[in-house]
């Protein structure tokens, strides 16, 4: 018996085809040699903005809360794994054993953080989450930029202050060097890992959003005192959404972390946060299919407009401002459903590639 | 003894005293009707009972227990749900969503599903449009979807703050005959309206509320004929 989707359903599977087309396209150019160094290096970054993207989707278009902590959850995620990774990278060399802990750690790690920053935080709305939110991102970024940590035949020895302050002994290693972070985490993150953890990222979302669970939450979001009334812990379903986004955050972390040889706590800055919500915006609030489209467009970009050097920056800022009128100004939109249908019309069987037009909510 | 007893109620928002104490009852199968002009404590009341605000002191009985400090998830599964003032719908869920939440609280799928066809019943209008965005409906179909909301919980009572507040009189009459068959199915009914003379007509007792106080209470029988209600209320 043929079973009706639900528009959800059907809106979850376009995605996942979308990604696998695009993934399959990508290996080809990867093992025929077509593609640049400079593409090959943004592979994993994509995937890794894609997740973060994804994952601050849940609570902004889903919980309805702006959350601006998110680089803060992800810094928590990539220092937590890069520590357990160079800390066992000679005890486990396999990287296949090594990493997915190292994912899991890094990703529980950030929920915690999450749920323990979202538990005095939730109680906030509005602006008022968002300025204590990215007071918290700022907070954890500053905290490992001044840490030490290092270990020894006597134990693990942790500073605030500097590096001789730790008084290791002659055999011992330095983790955490301060300002200058952590270097000689093992290089795991492979542009096949990534898109594994995004696609699972995207299964997540999807069926939270479809979920008993989602649905009370997008009931808060609607209107906070009717969920109330029908009996809905407001406070234990904005945890778990928040704990759920950190934890994505988390994992986004680790990919970052693994895939470089070293890492620093700046990287982790405001910016990053509010890049992540312009993603986020700009692929359309509550929209997961947007949401990576955005990101993957916007993480290309800067780096193809290198060539137009000087005006590299106003372009990006022109496209943003496109995008913005073509995702929320209904006569736009309404202008790319109807030429979108009339392509339909003409072309029946062949599907055509227009990705402008996100899907109409 | 009275299913729901609120002795010595009082409440504050701040400094300002929002209930002086008031003291009130209701009994199994009954409808009760609180009126009063606007800023008596209606809602206020009303929000206290089922949670959503705090007592400052008194206290609210259900069944013998004592639910005033009761967080406002807990009091619905105890079987109080309130259809609140305004037509608070979820925007941006479908029809059907929006009544399968008023289940929340439930864990037996089979009776949700003969629950809704119950709720379809009296509002055959919501089946109609079950699919459509609950953001898209018109004002009196958003208070009935308020209403079967409210039901999907098997509630014992049912609060309901101003139903026929800016509603059309032909819906108003609807909205009123439609809370006649809630407890004709045996749900208690705690009623707070402006449109007195409505409520009056189909509610066994009633209390007026001014300023925070009961000033009046009685028979809905008696009350419609008292001529300071008649005055004040009822503009006759």
């Amino acid at each position: 018996m043929k079973k009706k989707l639900n528009v959800q359903t059907r809106k979850s599977f376009v995605t996942y085809a979308l990604l696998i087309v695009v993934v399959i396209a990508v290996e080809i150019l990867l093992n025929t040699g077509n593609i640049s160094s400079m593409m090959q290096g943004l592979l994993v970054p994509i995937c890794v903005y894609a997740i973060l993207a994804v994952s601050l989707n849940l609570t902004v278009g889903i919980l309805g809360e702006l959350s601006l902590g998110q680089a803060g959850f992800m810094c928590i995620g990539a220092y937590a794994s890069a520590i357990f990774s160079n800390m066992v990278k000679d005890s486990i060399t396999q990287p296949m054993i090594r990493f997915p802990l190292a994912i899991l750690i890094g990703g529980i790690c950030a929920a915690l953080f999450g749920i323990l920053i979202g538990i005095p935080v939730l109680r906030l709305r509005g602006d008022y989450l968002a300025i204590v939110t990215l007071a918290f991102g700022e907070i954890i970024k500053n905290v490992f930029a001044a840490l030490y940590i290092g270990y020894d035949s006597a134990g693990l020895h942790i500073s605030l202050k500097s590096q001789g302050d730790l008084n290791l002994a002659a055999d011992g290693k330095m983790v955490i060097n301060g300002a200058l972070g952590i270097s000689g985490t093992p290089n795991d993150s492979t542009f096949e890992i990534a898109v594994a953890i995004l696609f699972i990222t995207l299964i997540i979302s999807y069926n939270f959003i479809n979920s008993r669970t989602g649905r009370a939450v997008m009931s808060i979001r609607d209107n906070r005192i009717a969920a109330e009334s029908v009996g809905i812990n407001i406070t234990k379903y904005k945890l778990i959404t928040f704990g759920l986004t950190a934890f994505l955050a988390g994992v986004a972390g680790v990919l970052y972390s693994h895939n470089f040889y070293s890492l620093q706590a700046s990287k982790f800055d405001y910016n990053l946060s509010i890049l992540v919500l312009v993603f986020v915006v700009l692929g359309g609030i509550g929209s997961v299919r947007g949401s990576v489209i955005a990101a993957a467009v916007l993480t290309m970009l800067p780096e193809y407009l290198r060539s137009i050097n000087k005006y590299r920056m106003l372009f990006y800022a022109i496209t943003l401002i496109v995008m913005m009128i073509c995702t929320s100004n209904a006569t736009v939109r309404n202008f790319f459903i109807r030429s979108f249908e009339k392509l339909k019309g003409l072309v029946i069987k062949k599907k055509p590639a227009g990705g402008t037009v996100k899907e109409g909510e | 003894m009275a299913m729901l007893e609120i002795k010595d109620l009082c409440v504050n928002y701040g400094v300002i005293k929002a209930l002086k104490g008031i003291s009130f009852e209701v009994n199994e199968g009954e409808v009760i009707a609180l009126i009063g002009a606007n800023g008596a404590g209606k809602t206020t009341t009303l929000h206290t009972i089922t949670g959503l605000l705090s007592a400052k002191s008194g206290s609210i009985v259900l069944d013998g227990k004592d639910i005033t400090r009761t967080p406002a998830h807990k009091i619905v599964k105890m079987g109080i749900a309130h259809v609140p003032e305004g037509r608070r719908i979820f925007q941006n869920l479908t029809v059907l969503d929006n009544i399968r939440l008023g289940a929340f609280t439930r864990k037996d799928k089979d009776a949700i599903a003969e629950d809704v066809e119950k709720v379809y019943k009296l509002f055959p209008r919501l089946e109609e449009r079950k699919t459509q965005i609950a953001g898209t409906l018109s004002g009196g179909e958003q208070q009935m979807l308020a209403m079967g909301r409210a039901l999907m919980s098997k509630p014992r009572i049912v609060v309901m703050d101003e139903p026929s507040m800016g509603l059309s009189p032909i819906l108003v009459s609807e909205i009123f005959d439609i809370i006649e068959s809630i407890r004709k199915q045996g749900t208690t009914v705690l009623l707070v309206e402006q449109n007195a003379k409505k409520a009056l007509a189909i509610s066994d007792r009633a209390y007026v509320l001014e300023t925070g106080k009961i000033v009046l209470s009685g028979k809905a029988s008696d009350l419609i004929n008292d001529e300071s209600v008649k005055k004040a209320y009822l503009g006759e």
